[in-house]
């Protein structure tokens, strides 16, 4: 029997899971981090585009969850455990989190990639998920593609190639 | 105006004369720049989310060349100016004087990538000291930045300010083009994305007022 594959778009701002022999793809990334949870015994994995580290300082409460570091990551943890992942086998990948801008100014957000990384990394501690590797800072724009049967995230630049992490 | 959503056909306009007149007067100095004709499109108003902004330049990962500022004062924004990168190789031509320059050697050649900075940085300005003039507005631009890149990874970071509280972005998009007939035709685009609390700011400035 031929299984197939579909690539499963993610947007801005959204989260999205699926199953082998899927692929998951975000294109795009900036200051955006690409995050990708999976259990490669289940062989399900998810991928959130984060935009934001932090949902607590957005001064209106009707907004789309999906875009910031903390609630994207529990949508995204509890869609892949409701799925049938095991908590205890969740591994992460991570891509994005650039500067694409040098110049200094006054605003803070164009520290956003580093901050999206940094709010990242503390929810995976704290949710005790290994991160397996990573692609992030710099200044180029990413896309990735992430391979549920082998574990790999593919990222495409414009001028540095394809890599796979 | 707290909820963009309420705009009505009044400011949909005073937006469009917006565009138009930064656009006028940009189109104006590119003219003099190049010494050829130059023409601008009526603005485009468009209210779009950020998954089908990026479809509106044509895909997330569609290679861009961006001039990027900042608008500080007291309606700030974001601006771009927006080159496609053929387009980006025939202006540098003009420029430059050197037929033979196509974008993949922008990064790598410090002439074209000063002089399209520069250009940005031009252009923008005159869209800016108009807008600024209409409105009475004080508009301070910051130093503009040139990226070539994927479009979702460079506006999205210059949207990551307006993306705080808002799950879309009001662009005034104008579009200024070399008309004279030649095979080396040029199309930018402007977007003007104003944060949300500045359309207040601006629409009273302009005499429109929320009922």
């Amino acid at each position: 029997m031929t299984l197939t594959s579909e690539i499963i778009k993610v947007g801005i701002a959204d989260v999205k899971t699926t199953v082998y022999p899927n692929t998951l793809k975000t294109s795009g990334l900036g200051s955006c981090v690409g995050l990708v949870l999976y259990d490669n015994k289940a062989k399900i994995a998810g991928l959130a585009h984060i935009m934001l580290p932090d949902s607590t300082v957005a001064k209106k409460d009707n907004q789309n969850r999906m875009k910031y570091a903390d609630t994207a990551f529990e949508i995204l943890l509890h869609n892949l455990l409701t799925s049938g992942a095991s908590k205890a086998n969740l591994k992460a990948k991570m891509a994005g989190g650039a500067r694409m801008f040098g110049f200094k100014s006054d605003n803070k957000m164009l520290r956003i990639g580093e901050r999206n990384i940094e709010a990242i990394r503390v929810l995976l501690q704290h949710h005790h998920i290994p991160l397996i590797s990573e692609d992030v800072g710099g200044n180029k724009g990413r896309t990735i593609v992430f391979d549920i049967d082998t574990s790999m995230l593919e990222i495409r630049t414009v001028n540095s190639g394809t890599k796979q992490i | 105006m707290t909820n963009l959503s309420e705009l009505n056909q009044t400011h949909l306009d005073v937006l469009q004369e917006i565009g138009n007149i930064g656009a006028g007067n940009a189109a104006t100095a590119l003219s003099t720049l190049l010494n050829k004709k130059i023409d601008m499109s009526i603005p485009a108003i468009k209210i779009l989310d950020f998954n089908q902004l990026m479809e509106y330049v044509g895909g997330p990962d569609t290679l861009i060349v961006t001039v990027f500022l900042r608008i500080q004062g007291e309606a700030p924004g974001t601006m771009f100016f927006v080159l496609s990168p053929d387009e980006t190789s025939s202006l540098v031509q003009q420029l430059i004087n050197d037929t033979s320059f196509t974008y993949e050697e922008l990064l790598d050649t410090p002439l074209a990538f000063s002089a399209i900075s520069e250009i940005g940085n031009i252009l923008s300005g005159s869209y800016l000291s108009a807008l600024s003039d209409f409105t009475s507005i004080n508009m301070q631009p910051t130093v503009p930045t040139l990226v070539m890149d994927m479009a979702a990874a460079i506006l999205m970071e210059g949207l990551a300010q307006i993306s705080e509280d808002n799950d879309f972005a009001i662009v005034i998009d104008t579009m200024i083009e070399d008309t004279e007939k030649s095979t080396q035709t040029i199309k930018g685009h402007f977007f003007l994305l104003p944060d949300p609390e500045s359309f207040t700011k601006i629409f009273k400035a302009l005499g429109v007022y929320d009922r």
